[in-house]
């Protein structure tokens, strides 16, 4: 996956692209906790990679000496004159600025609002199950977890879900394809946008019951968002919403095909979900986010300086025994559990009552469906790198 | 037994209703605000614990008991 040399140094040539990386990045955050717990790499123009839960805590409380302007590591930073807003409001946006654009979409996305997409979202996990019963073994990835959210946040924008594929082509460029050149990078920013452009136009011709058009009437300090606002928060919404949540419910279906006790316990005791839920989400963190540092500092000793990335690894901070008991450790009924899977802060992942939900019924319907399944071929399981981890390819035994 | 949520710690997790949803509320934000007057119903004290203790901000505190 990644374009760079190969990492042989984790302690000052990181990188998170790197395959060793996305096959199975514990060991490596592991390690780098006991012995050099704020990591340097001179790749991307400069990061820093806080592996200790305290420090990635800091981090992420920090508004003041770290911007979110950009949140997604590679060559490209947002320019400066982007600020406040940020490239994809208000992911990319920082107080004061980022509370009002924030206020926008919690609404949408409160506990409240998010039960009633919860028949839609199980009939069409209920769709997804049919369609592949009686087959021997299919790719839980590819043929279930991806499909899921892809739908749910088609319909709430208001974005054909004829269009698919398209949006799994855009997440992944944006997402997975951080070592590209600059004008590759571009050309598939502008793709997306000119994409979102056209529907965007669309609402604003013939408006809908949908967030698009929701969006397009709202206002922000008493003046109407503009259309290119708008475009960048359903852009955001786009890549945040599909992938993170496609790498939750593949990373928890893989956790369970890889240990059968953990699966017979919740398919006899589905009650134990939603503690369940909250463990795979620690220990399977699917998302990890970025800062830049504002001005040269040094920061608890490291020498940081103006426009260095910061990878902010909420799930290496899950895994620390600073903070959890045998934190490498899966414990499905772990209780209590204080993880950081959608981090910390004032920029708490806006979308997780809609993440849980369809993780939740995602995993409810799949053991109701196939009560017992495992790896196919746990060599051929596949892992994306970059700052979202899930399974991409992962073949699983469903049926004899 | 008291619960309080600091409403300038709180970002809406939602770990609190989710786990003690008796003792704890969502506005339509998704922050978390204590039932009431906070006093958490007798015999629920243990899952009240739970829920300030799942809290990723520790936005919950324990005013009494």
């Amino acid at each position: 996956m990644g374009h760079h040399e190969p990492v042989t140094d984790w302690e000052t040539d990181f990188d998170h692209t790197d395959d060793l990386w996305a096959a199975d990045p514990y060991p490596i955050w592991d390690e780098l906790r006991e012995t050099c717990p704020v990591a340097h790499s001179e790749r991307y123009g400069g990061v820093w990679l806080p592996t200790r839960y305290a420090d990635v805590a800091a981090v992420a409380y920090d508004t003041e000496r770290f911007t979110s302007r950009s949140v997604i590591v590679s060559e490209f930073r947002a320019p400066l004159m982007l600020a406040p807003q940020g490239i994809a409001p208000p992911i990319s946006s920082d107080p004061p600025y980022h509370k009002e654009a924030r206020r926008l979409l919690l609404p949408i996305f409160s506990p409240q609002a998010v039960d009633k997409l919860e028949p839609s979202t199980r009939a069409y996990c209920e769709e997804l199950v049919d369609a592949l019963r009686g087959r021997g073994i299919i790719d839980a990835a590819e043929e279930y977890a991806q499909h899921i959210p892809v739908r749910v946040i088609a319909n709430m924008l208001g974005l054909p879900e004829s269009d698919a594929d398209a949006f799994r082509g855009f997440v992944n460029h944006v997402l997975e394809g951080v070592s590209l050149p600059l004008e590759q990078r571009a050309e598939g920013m502008f793709a997306l946008f000119g994409y979102l452009q056209g529907h965007i136009d669309d609402h604003i011709a013939n408006p809908r019951e949908d967030l698009i058009s929701y969006l397009l009437e709202s206002e922000l300090d008493g003046q109407k968002l503009d259309a290119f606002h708008v475009a960048r928060t359903i852009g955001l919404l786009l890549i945040a919403g599909i992938d993170t949540t496609w790498s939750a419910i593949g990373a928890s279906i893989w956790h369970l095909a890889a240990n059968p006790a953990d699966r017979e316990r919740l398919v006899s005791s589905p009650d134990l979900l939603p503690v369940a839920i909250e463990e795979l989400l620690r220990a399977y963190a699917p998302v990890t986010m970025a800062r830049l540092v504002k001005q040269d500092m040094d920061w608890h000793g490291c020498p940081m300086k103006a426009e260095e990335w910061v990878l902010l690894s909420f799930p290496s901070a899950n895994r620390d025994s600073a903070e959890f008991d045998d934190a490498g450790e899966v414990i499905i009924d772990r209780e209590p559990n204080r993880h950081a899977a959608f981090g910390l802060g004032v920029h708490r992942c806006a979308g997780s009552h809609l993440a849980r939900m369809e993780l939740r019924v995602a995993l409810e319907v799949w053991l109701a469906a196939f009560p017992e399944f495992g790896l196919a071929d746990p060599e051929a399981v596949r892992w994306s790198g970059g700052q979202v981890r899930g399974p991409r390819t992962m073949p699983l035994r469903i049926g004899t | 037994m008291k619960v309080r949520v600091n409403a300038d710690r709180c970002e809406g997790h939602g770990r609190c209703y989710s786990t003690a949803p008796e003792a704890f509320v969502a506005d339509d934000l998704g922050d978390g605000h204590e039932v009431g007057d906070g006093t958490v119903p007798e015999g629920l004290e243990a899952k009240a614990l739970l829920a300030v203790a799942n809290c990723p901000e520790q936005a919950i505190t324990i005013e009494e008991g």
